[in-house]
């Protein structure tokens, strides 16, 4: 009983089966909840990549890397963070060795996936996405990370291997820069101009602050 | 680096509609269909274990 730290974690993971087999862990297989990620996984991966069928890749090569590492997943501590951050790394490593990567500097792709009728904030959402497509992978990482994902900036931190202070400067860069992209540095009208359409683009939250 | 001259309220308006929209496009795909591909593929790694 004076064990601490992962131990006592797999402990309140598997209690009912504890020290049948001196150092090694029994209990559940964690792969058995990957089927629960991988929602949340897909989700991640287009905020990286920006495109389907790469996001989709990404996601299949994230399943095969954590499914033969999961010796190497510590136990009690949280799965979907593990898988993050298999995802991310495997993006940049992929990234650093394909550098002739086609981009997409119109968001074109971005504009026909989410054309929808132009009504009720759907312009500024428009105009969101081609700034949120000409973004760095780092800086839309960072935004869907803190803003979206519903990770702490811990976790954040964590997943990206660097300081919690790196994660809250990095995110306002990319906050600006975004406000950049959208001219919203000398223009403040698109979001805030219109009533109706801003309280249609804030949605629950605009309500939430009322 | 961009100053906003509006002060911290319209940096944390600002900040909030970004983080709305940003959820509105995570959950775009959040509520897709995970495509069969990845079922089979999971049950491809099971299987693959399981003769070993």
């Amino acid at each position: 009983m004076n064990d601490h730290g992962d131990v006592d974690q797999d402990r309140r993971a598997a209690p009912a089966r504890h020290d049948t087999a001196a150092s090694q862990v029994s209990g559940p297989d964690p792969r058995e909840e990957l089927p629960e990620h991988l929602s949340a996984l897909r989700a991640f991966a287009m905020s990286l990549t920006r495109n389907s069928a790469a996001a989709d890749d990404l996601v299949q090569d994230t399943i095969v890397k954590a499914w033969s590492n999961i010796d190497r997943f510590q136990r009690g501590t949280n799965l979907r963070a593990w898988l993050f951050t298999i995802l991310r790394n495997t993006f940049y490593s992929d990234q650093r060795k394909r550098k002739r990567e086609v981009p997409d500097p119109d968001g074109i792709h971005a504009a026909t996936l989410y054309d929808k009728p132009a009504h009720d904030g759907r312009l500024a959402m428009n105009d969101f996405l081609r700034a949120f497509d000409q973004l760095s992978p780092e800086h839309r990482e960072v935004l869907v990370l803190v803003g979206a994902s519903g990770f702490a900036y811990e976790d954040a931190a964590q997943m990206m291997g660097v300081a919690v202070g790196t994660v809250k400067s990095r995110a306002n860069r990319a906050r600006a820069r975004l406000a950049e992209l959208m001219h919203l540095d000398d223009r403040n009208d698109l979001l805030f101009g219109d009533d109706a359409t801003a309280l249609a683009v804030m949605g629950r939250s605009g309500i939430a602050a009322a | 680096m961009f100053e906003d001259s509006q002060g911290d309220t319209s940096k944390a308006r600002l900040r909030e509609q970004i983080n709305d929209n940003l959820k509105r496009v995570y959950e775009e795909t959040l509520k897709e269909d995970v495509p069969d591909r990845f079922k089979i593929l999971l049950q491809q790694l099971k299987a693959k274990e399981a003769k070993t």
